[in-house]
Formats: structure tokens, sequence, C-alpha cells
């Protein structure tokens, strides 16, 4: 299967993020170049996880796990089947079947060397708008303080494939990295941090564009 | 193999670059940061005119093929920085099709159906598209930007791979001949504006545009442009000495109005660059900004005076 997956994502995302959706991304040098990780992102488009793995070079690939919602991935067994083995997730339970210790596979993962992707705002929500972030990435980074956590905003997939629709339309899609920092003692300035990162990483898109009305 | 002048001017710009590369290099060395935006420009046209050259030696298909994903990416960046409604996903994803059939037309040389397709059918068909869409509210902008980015980035960059399917036998190097002179043109005016412009300065243009362009910059341009024209133009197209003037000064013209035309939809929108794909020059639009109104008027200017009567494949 990994072949599998390792082919899909040199033939079939990198060419589809590069060429169909123009991706362009801004400091691109500071990004980690081995686990562990956790790269945190906006979230507004099912792409902007095809954004997060491209970013990264084939042979980190069987490190790369997003962290994703397990009721919405393993809603159908072909869903569950293509989200754990060709998309790689790292599956976490929400709602009303989160119980215990959630984050103990998220630790596990990064205890192994590996690099999650985590969208705080949990839902895709509204195109191109930023949603309240939610603190379980604080959790973690308060549990493992020496974790590098590294920023990246991510532009245009909201537009391309917003959340509610069938529709691919190919925007153009960019993307800004920011400084890569650790856990800053609290999580209120924790938080605080991330959200100034990424209003800051917004403003370095260039051409970048309100939302649509 | 290509005819002697297209190696010669192929390696002519070569040279050029390796110049300005070298420039740009110690520049860098002794101003650090502040010269580095020239060095990434230089490097960018190194890829982006081995690239063009590439599609070049190739031939029509090679130029089709290149010149309809220049065409994706700058109606892609467009789509992206104008205001659209989230009605006009379905009829943004349609016009995106607009290449491939544009392409079709170029590529089976059907000449009167190429000249009208988008300007006459499109510009009937996409309004009527968007009514069915059913979104009155801000109608008439989103229309007209829509036209007018098809027209700028898929009609006029037409031109440059059509310029490749005229025949072959009047033109001394060829179709590719044809579109080496216009590329070799209109970035040589691009490129001698900014060079004038920044050695020399002086009063400004259009301030309120682009607050970079100067006389100096844009009279050194068409002067540069229209003399390189004078040599180079009739070794690469069927064009006479006296001719070749006109063409040069036409290129010069047309590419500063592309260019400020770019800068006064970016003020207007409140950008600086269209977006951040070729390092040290912006974005695809901020690229061929001065293409988009160079190639269709060099391409009727030939079509007047050397190929006159054309008419394609005919159908």
């Amino acid at each position: 299967m990994s072949i599998l997956r390792w082919l899909i994502f040199v033939a079939v995302a990198k060419p589809f993020a590069y060429l169909v959706l123009g991706f362009n991304v801004k400091n691109r040098a500071r990004l980690v170049r081995q686990g562990p990780a956790i790269v945190v992102a906006n979230h507004n488009s099912h792409l902007d996880t095809l954004l997060l793995y491209v970013l990264f070079p084939a042979r980190l690939l069987p490190k790369l796990h997003p962290v994703a919602a397990a009721d919405y991935f393993f809603k159908t067994p072909l869903l569950r089947w293509v989200s754990l083995n060709i998309i790689g997730i790292m599956p976490i339970a929400r709602g009303i079947q989160a119980r215990g210790d959630l984050l103990k596979p998220l630790r596990a993962a990064l205890a192994r060397g590996e690099i999650l992707f985590i969208f705080p705002e949990g839902s895709r929500g509204e195109p191109e708008r930023m949603a309240e972030l939610k603190s379980g990435v604080a959790r973690l980074a308060e549990e493992m303080p020496e974790i590098p956590i590294v920023p990246v905003f991510l532009w245009g997939a909201g537009r391309s494939l917003p959340k509610g629709s069938r529709l691919f339309v190919p925007y153009r899609c960019a993307g800004a990295v920011g400084e890569a920092f650790c856990w800053t003692g609290d999580r209120k300035s924790f938080m605080a941090k991330l959200k100034e990162t990424f209003e800051a990483l917004a403003g370095e898109i260039p051409g970048r564009v309100p939302a649509d009305d | 193999m290509p005819a002697a002048p297209v190696l010669a001017t192929l390696g002519a710009i070569y040279g050029a670059l390796a110049i300005g590369t070298a420039v740009a290099g110690v520049a860098r060395a002794r101003k650090g940061d502040a010269a580095k935006e020239l060095w990434q420009r230089c490097i960018s046209w190194w890829w982006m005119i081995t690239a063009a050259a590439a599609a070049l030696l190739i031939g029509p298909a090679g130029v089709l093929v290149f010149f309809s994903f220049v065409s994706y990416l700058a109606l892609q960046e467009f789509l992206s920085i104008i205001p659209s409604r989230k009605e006009d996903r379905l009829i943004i994803l349609l016009a995106y099709l607009i290449i491939p059939a544009n392409a079709v037309l170029i590529g089976m040389n059907l000449y009167g159906i190429f000249l009208i397709f988008i300007p006459v059918y499109a510009f009937v068909l996409f309004p009527f598209l968007l009514v069915m869409a059913g979104q009155v509210k801000r109608f008439l902008n989103f229309t007209g930007a829509l036209h007018w980015g098809m027209v700028l980035t898929v009609y006029n960059i037409g031109y440059v791979p059509y310029l490749m399917m005229l025949p072959d036998g009047a033109s001394p190097a060829g179709g590719i001949g044809l579109v080496l002179a216009l590329l070799a043109l209109t970035e040589l005016n691009d490129v001698a504006q900014f060079i004038s412009g920044k050695l020399v300065g002086g009063p400004k243009i259009v301030p309120n545009v682009s607050p970079k362009k100067t006389w100096a910059g844009f009279i050194g341009g068409v002067v540069t442009t229209t003399a390189v024209s004078t040599f180079l133009t009739p070794l690469l197209t069927p064009v006479d000495m006296p001719l070749s003037v006109l063409v040069g000064f036409v290129i010069a013209v047309a590419g500063f109005a592309g260019d400020v035309t770019m800068s006064a939809i970016k003020r207007d929108l409140g950008l600086k660059d269209t977006s951040a794909l070729i390092p040290g020059h912006g974005g695809i639009l901020d690229r061929i900004d001065s293409l988009t109104f160079t190639a269709p008027l060099y391409f009727h200017i030939l079509i007047f005076f050397c190929f006159s009567g054309y008419a394609g494949s005919g159908l």
C-alpha cells in the first residue's frame, strides 16, 4: 500500500497542487526537515490536507499524518480504507465518542518522530474565514513541550473546494510558513501566539483578496 | 534544425542574460539583500527563457501547449483576484474550458472562427450563463471582469501560438522566427524600460497608477526596442526595414500600455503583485502584462502587411 500511496503523492498530488492549483509557498525554508513536529494550519477545505502534504518531500511521506475526526472519515468502509491507507490520517474521536485520553495516539506518533497536521479550527467552516481556534493543540504542546510547532497559513483551497460543495473550481492556492515555536508556558499565551501568527502570515500572501460574499 | 537567425537570436538572448546575471551577482555580493530581488529576477529569467525556447524548438504543438498553460495560470490568477460571487463558481469552471476550445481552433488553423470565438461567442454566452445562475448583485461588475480576463489571458495570448500557424514559406525563419521576434522585443522593452527608468529617473508618467514608471523609462524603452527591431525583425520575419521601425515602436508603446493597465487593476484591487508565482517578478500576470497587449497588435500588423488575405485552413 505504501507504494500506491507514494505513487499517488508523486504522480497525482504534487502535479495537481503545483500545476492545477498554482500552489505557491512563502518562506518554505522555515519548514521542518524531519519529525517530530506539529504543523498547524487554518482549515477551509479538504484540499488543505493535500496542500500541507505537498509541502514535504516524498521521503517524509510515511511520517506525515493529518489528525482527523474519526466519525467523519470512518463514515463508510471505503472512506475509512482510503483515509487510513491512502491519505494516512491519524483518527481522533470527538463529540460523544470522546472519552479518556484522546491525545495518547498523537503523543505516541510524535514520540516515533512523526509529523502531525492539526487544524485547530476543528471544522472547515465558512470559505476563507478563520473560526475560533480550539485548544487541543495547546494541550498536546503542553504535554510535549519540546516538539516544534510549525504554523502554516493556507489560502485559496476554501474557494476551490468549499465545505458543502462537490464542485471543484481551480482557484489559485498559496501558503505562508511561519517560524517554528515551542510551548509558550501557558495555554492562553500559546493560543494567542498561534492566532497572531496566522493573522500575520495571512498578510504575507501576495495577491490575496478578501473572501467572496 | 531551426534557421540560423533563430539560433543567433537565442544565443544573443542567453548572452545578454548571462551578462545581466553577472551584474546582478556582483550587486548582490556588494549590497546583500537590497539586490536580492534583482538576482531572483535573473534566475527566473533563465527558467522562463529556457522553457519558452524549448517550446519553440519543439514546434507548433510545443508552443500551443506552453502558451495554453500560460493562459491557464494567468486566467486562474485573474479569476482569483477579481471579486466574484459564490453563485459564479460553475461558470468560472466553464470559463476555463475556453482555453482548450481556443487551442483547438488555433491547432486546426480555423482562423475566421478563432478571431471571433472569444470576442463574440464567449461574449454572448457567458453573460447569459451568469444570468441563469440567478444572482443580479454586482452582475455587471463580474460579467465585465470575466470577459475582460478571458480576452486578456486567453484570446490575446492565443495570438502567440497562432503565429506558428502562418505559412512558413513567406518567413525567412518560419513561425519560430515570428514568435521569437515578438517575445524578444516585448521582453526587451520591459527590461529596457526598467533599466533606463532606474538609471535616469525624472518625472513620472502616471504616478497614481505606477509610481515607478518614468518618461525616461518609457522613452528608453521605445528607443531601444525600435532600434533593435530594425535589425532583428527583418532577420526573423518577412517584415522589411522601414516596417520594422513601426513594429518596434508599436511593441514598445503597447508593452508599456499593457504594463500600466495591469498596474491599474492591481491598484484598484489594493494589490502589489498578482501572486508570487515567479520569484523576483511577482505573478504570471505581472510577467505577461505587456505581452497581452503586444501579441494581438504585432499579429495584425504582420497579417496586414505581410500575409494579407490570410484565411487559415478555411472551413
